[in-house]
């Protein structure tokens, strides 16, 4: 099952937990089952039916420009991460 | 195996010359101030003599009624805004649009000497300025808060009354933000530590110092649509921005980007384009050009970037394996939240693998302008901090800085700091770049009478993809077009245009790129986050290989036989089938308009396999122990690009940055009064290197392939800047004998160390 790893800030809904393992096939349904395990965490990191425009999240390494929508594997490591700007 | 470091490329890796280069040289290329319109009105703003004041009423009929004003406008001529994020700057980053509007004309407080309050649109320059005088501002002064710490204390003067505290949310607060990156058991791992260093660091507001100021024509008939003409990173942010401030859809606003004369990230965002437009709508459609004077550009909303107090704690073994990383790191934020501080966070550490470390962010408001992006925003300032403790350890330990380095490099498979596994990366390549550099191995000479130093530093930059669109045209005459939507700071038409050459089998000079307006072009995210080269040449990348495909398929046609049968290499349609002679695009142009018509490639791309971008600075001082004067005798840069595609313009971002990271180190700041005003709003006052002040800053570009590309290109433009105020303060301190912490490291400032030391 995909593990997702908790921003440090966020792990009072995860009860201190870094990662969590949970099932899903998408982020967004990873992220829904996580709701389901630790309520409250799904409204930290979503905003109607998108991430919150302050975050991205990672999939395995690499932004994952699908966000709630992107595909995850068995084996995924996700990473919620603020949202990148540039000069 | 073929691989961008094996591979032959043609074009790719030559020096030709830019496309946009004749053009500049001879003053035909356009910037924003060039453009102008018959019945042109001229813009000015009325910018806040106080840091902190409520606005009480404004009276606008003395400047309406002076003969030649056409239009004055406040923060009421915006459409309404709200503080939810509504929309995305430069793809990912969020932006709060009440806040956009109230730092470009100020609501009911001014939050900084330079805020503006109103706008005039007038016939002539001077009869704006005079109206300027006319509009009445009843002010009441409010205590001001300009010192960070004093800004993060209970009881300072609160800037923003709808901020509180995440713990007590009864209570107000100036901390915008808060932000933890945090593995490990950051205890245990001092415990495990033989040596420990500590330090408190701190560095001033600077300017991205660009030598355009920002301008903007605006053009807003009464048609609904308008467009606007102007000098930015991001034409596509203009558009979303300008039309969400003046209650418009998005596609009823065309932006025109000029040429531009520097941005180094503050341009990213609007500074007067909204205004523009809001003021030509107001005097019935007439084009209406504003243009900042340096004063504004320097007082005004802006964005430097922020200043900022770092404390770094650190241990390691004496074996020299850094164990426990602790930080805390608070940055101005200026008038409204936003400042880089969580990029400081997570960059400031990523060069070294450690197990345990703690790292916490604090985004602070004081009585300054927003800050804005600056070239590897937050960053610099982490780095500075880290660095110089690195460099204490490394000494502690008695190993050479760079094999400390080394010793505790991320590489492929680390976890970074913020959470994701590095791919493959080139940290480690460029300290050993910087090892074997002839600089490094020849030896410092003292010389009487003067104090010398060297010192060394690295950084770490994440770099960006986002969404990037192009076009490739096929000409009848054999060459090409190529359209994109990214704005050319730093040789980028170039760059992309070389891709497409490599990949059609053309001369760099047979592919002529342009930029196009956001009528013109899919969307494209803004020019920043060192991602142009990689996701805009990844679009022209695939946009020539569509051209490929059609041109294949040509060629069939040509000889008869299934396109399946025909490949393309290196430049020429090779026929698997019938051994026909290949054909090259020059020889299959002339032959489109029989075989199917004109030939166009398309590419958009929402680019994924970013490469993060290290560099490793190197850097010998001497000090005139009378006036404290710090002299750069010689600097080198080690930059990790992936694949270089035009070297001569990875040589000068290597430059430009580390050049930037110089004058920061060494002069550049923001002095305020009392009273919170800048007093060294010009190029006068603010001291930025020039090149009397320096040495040729000697380029040693390093290339280890970027996975996630087919060229193996990683972002180049940012990284530089960021290892040189370490490295200049890790030089300074071997020369004295003692800490350097606070940048700038100017010759007031250096002055009272030499005389401590003096006794």
């Amino acid at each position: 099952m995909p593990r997702v790893f908790i921003p440090s800030l966020l792990r009072k809904y995860t009860g201190g937990q870094e990662s969590v393992v949970v099932p899903g096939r998408t982020v967004g349904e990873v992220v829904r089952n996580l709701d389901q395990q630790f309520p409250g965490f799904r409204n930290q990191v979503v905003e109607g039916d998108d991430l919150k425009s302050s975050l991205a999240v990672s999939v395995d390494g690499d932004i994952a420009v699908g966000g709630l929508l992107e595909q995850v594997r068995e084996s995924s490591e996700i990473h919620f991460v603020p949202a990148i700007g540039g000069g | 195996m073929d691989t961008p470091q094996t591979h032959q490329f043609k074009v790719i890796g030559t020096r030709p010359v830019r496309h946009d280069g004749l053009d500049k040289v001879i003053g035909r290329a356009k910037y924003g101030a060039d453009y102008s319109f018959p019945g042109m009105l001229y813009g000015k703003v009325l910018r806040s003599p106080y840091a902190h004041a409520r606005i009480k009423s404004i009276n606008t009929e003395k400047a309406l009624r002076l003969p030649g004003v056409k239009a004055v406008v406040t923060h009421a001529d915006f459409a309404p805004q709200t503080t939810a994020p509504v929309y995305r700057m430069g793809g990912e980053a969020a932006v709060n649009p009440l806040y956009l509007a109230s730092n470009i004309l100020a609501k009911d407080k001014v939050l900084y000497a330079g805020h503006g309050v109103a706008a005039v649109a007038a016939t002539s320059p001077h009869i704006a300025e005079e109206a300027l005088a006319l509009i009445e501002v009843e002010y009441e002064p409010l205590p001001l808060v300009l010192d960070l710490l004093e800004a993060m204390k209970p009881g300072a003067a609160i800037i923003n009354p709808d901020l509180r505290r995440k713990d007590k949310p009864d209570e107000q607060t100036n901390i915008a933000g808060e932000f933890q990156f945090k593995r490990g058991d950051i205890e245990a791992g001092f415990k495990a530590a033989d040596i420990i260093v500590e330090r408190e660091f701190r560095t001033e507001m600077v300017h991205q110092g660009y030598i355009e100021p920002p301008n903007a024509l605006g053009i807003f008939p009464g048609d609904g649509h308008a467009t606007v003409y102007t000098s930015t990173q991001g034409p596509f942010d203009v558009r979303i921005m300008s039309a969400t401030l003046l209650g418009l859809p998005e596609g009823n606003v065309k932006v025109v980007p000029a040429e531009i004369g520097g941005g180094f990230g503050a341009k990213l965002t609007v500074h007067i384009e909204p205004v523009a437009l809001l003021l030509s709508k107001h005097a019935g459609g007439r084009p209406v050009k504003m243009v900042m004077t340096r004063t504004e550009m320097m007082r005004g909303a802006t964005g430097p970037t922020s200043g900022s107090i770092l404390r770094v704690k650190m241990g390691a073994t004496k074996e020299g394996r850094i164990v426990a990383a602790k930080a805390w790191f608070a940055y101005e934020a200026g008038a409204f939240p936003g400042s880089p501080v969580w990029l400081g966070c997570f960059t400031g550490l990523s060069p070294y693998d450690i197990e345990n470390f703690l790292v916490d962010g604090y985004d602070v408001l004081v009585n300054k302008p927003k800050t804005s992006s600056y070239r590897a925003p937050g960053a610099t300032n982490a780095a500075f901090a880290v660095e110089c403790v690195v460099d204490e350890l490394a000494n502690r330990c008695g190993m050479d800085p760079l094999d400390f380095r080394i010793r505790n490099a991320s590489r492929e498979g680390t976890q970074s700091v913020m959470g994701p596994k590095f791919p493959r990366i080139g940290y480690i390549e460029v300290c050993e770049a910087i090892k074997n550099s002839q600089h490094y191995r020849t030896p410092l000479a003292q010389v009487p009478g003067k104090y010398r130093g060297r010192g060394v530093a690295t950084g770490f930059w994440i770099n960006g993809g986002m969404q990037s669109s192009a076009i490739v045209n096929v000409h009848a005459d054999g060459t090409a077009s190529l359209v994109t939507g990214s704005v050319d700071i730093g040789g980028s038409r170039a760059s992309t245009a070389m891709v497409v050459a490599e990949v059609l089998g053309l001369r760099a000079e047979d592919v002529r790129p342009a930029v196009a307006d956001t009528d013109s072009i899919g969307y494209t995210d803004g020019t920043g986050g060192s991602r142009v080269a990689f996701a805009t040449g990844l679009a022209a990348y695939q946009a020539a290989h569509d051209v490929v495909r059609q041109l294949k398929e040509r060629a069939a046609k040509v000889w008869e036989i299934s396109p399946e049968d025909v490949a393309w290499v290196d430049g020429k349609a090779i026929s698997k089938k019938n051994g026909a002679p290949p054909l090259t695009l020059k020889e299959l142009a002339p032959r489109l308009t029989r075989t199917g018509g004109p030939v166009t490639g398309r590419a958009n791309v929402y680019a994924t396999g970013v490469g993060p971008a290290f560099a490793a600075c190197l850097v010998d001082v001497e000090i005139d122990p009378e006036t404290a004067k710090v002299q750069v005798l010689r600097c080198t840069v080690a930059q990790d690009a992936g694949k270089a595609i035009h070297p001569s313009y990875v040589e000068g971002q290597m430059q430009g940055g580390t050049v930037q990271g110089l004058g920061w180190a060494l002069n550049e700041e923001y002095v305020y009064d009392e009273k919170g005003t800048l007093r060294n709003a010009s190029f006068l006052d603010y001291r930025m290197p020039t090149c009397l002040d320096l040495p040729m800053i000697e380029p040693v570009i390093v290339e280890v392939a970027n996975p996630g590309h087919p060229l193996g290109v990683r972002g180049v433009g940012e990284v530089s800047i960021v290892p040189p105020p370490a490295a200049v303060a890790n030089a300074v301190s071997m020369a004295v004998g003692s800490r350097i912490t606070d940048l700038p490291i100017s010759p007031p400032r250096l002055f009272k160390v030499l005389a401590a030391r003096r006794g």
